[in-house]
């Protein structure tokens, strides 16, 4: 199988006032078309960076992102975002928010009527055509969440990118996005990257777990393969030994080899002021 | 306002019927009878106190005072019409009779030229102040959007809006006034110079907290949905219409109610300065005038000042809620 998106040596410099700050290095990764890929890692290690970099919405310092032979210069349709927090506009309901990003993307493709059938089958997919004409403010967190995957769906992207996607919801609702993800994948095979701090989510979801290291100048630590059979069944793998080998190996990478040391320090906030003043 | 749809809202969520009585009529005691005890109290006092207080022009006006000039206000504006009627149909008279004799005479009207009654001079500020306030939205709205929008332009003009806006109109009110007959040369003109005067002077001063107000929700909308935006690569004027408009819908209406309110005070107070006919001028020319009725008269204009004001306020809230899309703020 060809490369269908390619990471290629991107480093991130962000400007800081105490000058740049290296928030990755030397990432690279190689994705092919219809695979579902796991980005996992400490908090504040850099892989909203890396999928805003892909998204277009940050300009890599170095390196670059070449989907399907073109590179990534801007954001755009073909690579949609579900942001961690739904970001659907709040003035317009569920049908006028994928109404949008269809309008948009299949502007003289699609007749009306076309449109409107995408659209609601799209909704249908997540399983929210029963609240398609309510405002975001009146439905719950994960019906949010399920209409900002319908509206990044409908366009019908090359790769769908997800910030965290269910990071916000609690876990019998995101047990449910989990299998109703899993679902839709069956169905459209789609190419994703989705960024998740859980790791069950990771092994029960994935065809490959990218893990990071911490930062700053953090980049690709291991890459796990995931070769458990699909369709995936989440309470038959809780007993399953290769499932709950990859899920050790997970939690091996991320709590002996990355190990966050959360320097919180006490004693410097306890110091008293004319001590502090002398440091400073 | 707000204590009526807070009402209606306490109506709704109540379950028992019973207890929303009670609270209703708790609210509505609450929403009537004070703001009933707090005017009483407040005329109260002002009686006493003017009765108390003696100027060059007699004692200061109570509320009784000017009740009674209330009333003979609106006398006066009916005298006037009747007047003006009268003019006319004697001038209407006239011109029948000329052309009898003579078909090719050209028909001239003339306009009535009397006194401008207190109902005039209400009528005449009404309009240059939403004429003047209209024109400042229109520009210091897509002003603001686009100030809002790039930080580059922000950057340049904020020095600018920064040193302007405190201006009093009394200072702007002679370059505008100068400038105004140097440019404004008609042989006949549309509307009058000093109505051009009062209006550019409403203008000039309530310009700024709309476009300070719009540039400031403009440039804080959410960085998500502005990433959505670039996501679906909406065009400049989408993305304006269906994200920046409806999200930066509060902050310009707050800019728009400051605006409102500074409009108001800068227009009495540059047709008190420039005799320009308004309310303004009503006040300024009673106090001239000097008369025993002067100071009855002009309490009243304040108060019908102080209503309109409160009046225009309440019309642009009004239009928020109109406008917004959520419903349950503002
Ligand atoms: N716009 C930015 N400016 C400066 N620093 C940033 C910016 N965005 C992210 N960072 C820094 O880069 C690092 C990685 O951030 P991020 O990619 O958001 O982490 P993660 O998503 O893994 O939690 C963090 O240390 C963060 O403080
Ligand atoms: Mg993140």
């Amino acid at each position: 199988m060809s490369t269908f998106l390619d990471i290629s040596n991107i480093d991130m410099d962000f400007p800081t006032p105490k000058g740049p700050f290296k928030a990755l290095k030397e990432v690279n990764l190689k994705i092919n078309k219809g695979e579902f890929v796991s980005l996992i890692g400490h908090s504040g290690c850099g892989k909203s960076t890396v999928l805003n970099i892909v998204a277009g919405l940050y300009q890599a310092t170095k390196g670059g992102v070449i989907l399907n032979s073109t590179e990534v210069a801007e954001p755009g349709p073909e690579r949609a975002v579900v942001f961690q927090n739904h970001s659907l506009l709040p003035w317009l309901t569920s049908y006028q928010n994928v109404e949008l990003a269809v309008k948009q993307v299949f502007k003289n493709k699609k007749s009306k009527a076309e449109m409107k059938d995408w659209i609601e089958y799209n909704l249908k997919l997540v399983h929210m055509d029963h609240a398609m004409h309510k405002l975001p403010s009146e439905i719950s967190g994960g019906m949010k969440q399920r209409v900002g995957i319908a509206r990044a769906l409908a366009m019908e992207p090359e790769v769908l990118l997800m910030d965290e996607p269910f990071g916000a919801l609690d876990a019998l609702t995101r047990a449910h996005m989990q299998d109703s993800l899993m679902e839709i994948q069956n169905e459209l095979n789609n190419t994703v990257i989705m960024i998740t701090h859980d790791v069950d989510e990771a092994v029960l979801l994935s065809d490959k777990i990218v893990m990071m290291t911490n930062g700053p100048a953090a980049t690709v630590g291991e890459i796990l393969d995931v070769n458990l059979p699909r369709p995936r069944e989440r309470l038959a793998l809780a007993e399953d030994k290769d499932y709950n080998h990859l899920r050790a190996e997970v939690l091996k990478f991320l709590y002996e080899k990355q190990r966050k040391v959360e320097n919180i320090n006490i004693s410097n906030s306890s110091i008293s002021n004319d001590e502090t003043a002398n440091v400073g | 306002m707000t204590t009526i749809t807070r009402l209606t809202d306490r109506l709704m969520l109540d379950k028992s019927k019973l207890t929303s009585l009670v609270s209703w009529m708790a609210q509505a005691s609450k929403a009537l009878l004070l703001p009933v005890i707090g005017i009483t109290v407040f005329l109260v006092i002002w009686s006493i106190a003017a009765n108390s207080i003696n100027t060059s022009l007699g004692k200061f006006p109570g509320p009784v005072a000017v009740a009674e000039q209330f009333g003979a206000l609106y006398q006066e504006h009916n005298a006037e019409r009747v007047k003006a009627e009268a003019f006319y149909e004697r001038q209407d008279k006239r011109n029948a009779a000329r052309l009898e004799v003579d078909p090719s005479y050209v028909v001239k009207v003339r306009a009535y030229t009397g006194k401008e009654t207190f109902v005039d001079q209400i009528f005449t500020s009404l309009v240059t102040v939403m004429s003047g306030f209209i024109l400042a939205a229109a520009i210091a709205i897509p002003m603001g959007i686009w100030m809002g929008l790039s930080p580059t332009l922000n950057a340049a003009l904020n020095p600018i809006v920064q040193i302007f806006k405190p201006v009093s109109p009394l200072a702007w009110l002679p370059l505008v006034t100068m400038v105004v007959s140097a440019l404004y040369v008609s042989p006949d003109p549309m509307v009058s110079k000093s109505f051009i005067n009062s209006l550019l002077t409403v203008t000039l001063c309530s310009l700024w907290p709309m476009m300070i107000n719009t540039s400031l929700g403009v440039a804080n909308i959410d960085s998500d949905l502005v990433n959505v935006s670039r996501v679906l690569r909406l065009s400049p004027l989408t993305h304006i219409q269906k994200i920046v408009l409806p999200a930066s819908i509060p902050l310009i209406f707050t800019g728009m109610r400051l605006s409102l309110g500074v409009a108001w005070m800068v227009l009495i107070a540059a047709e008190m300065l420039a005799q320009n006919p308004g309310l303004g001028k009503f006040v300024w020319d009673e106090f001239q005038n000097g008369s025993s009725e002067s100071l009855a008269r002009i309490m009243a204009a304040v108060v019908v000042i102080g209503l309109i004001g409160f009046l225009l306020d309440r019309g642009v809230l009004a239009l928020q809620r109109w406008f917004s899309w959520d419903k349950s703020k503002s």
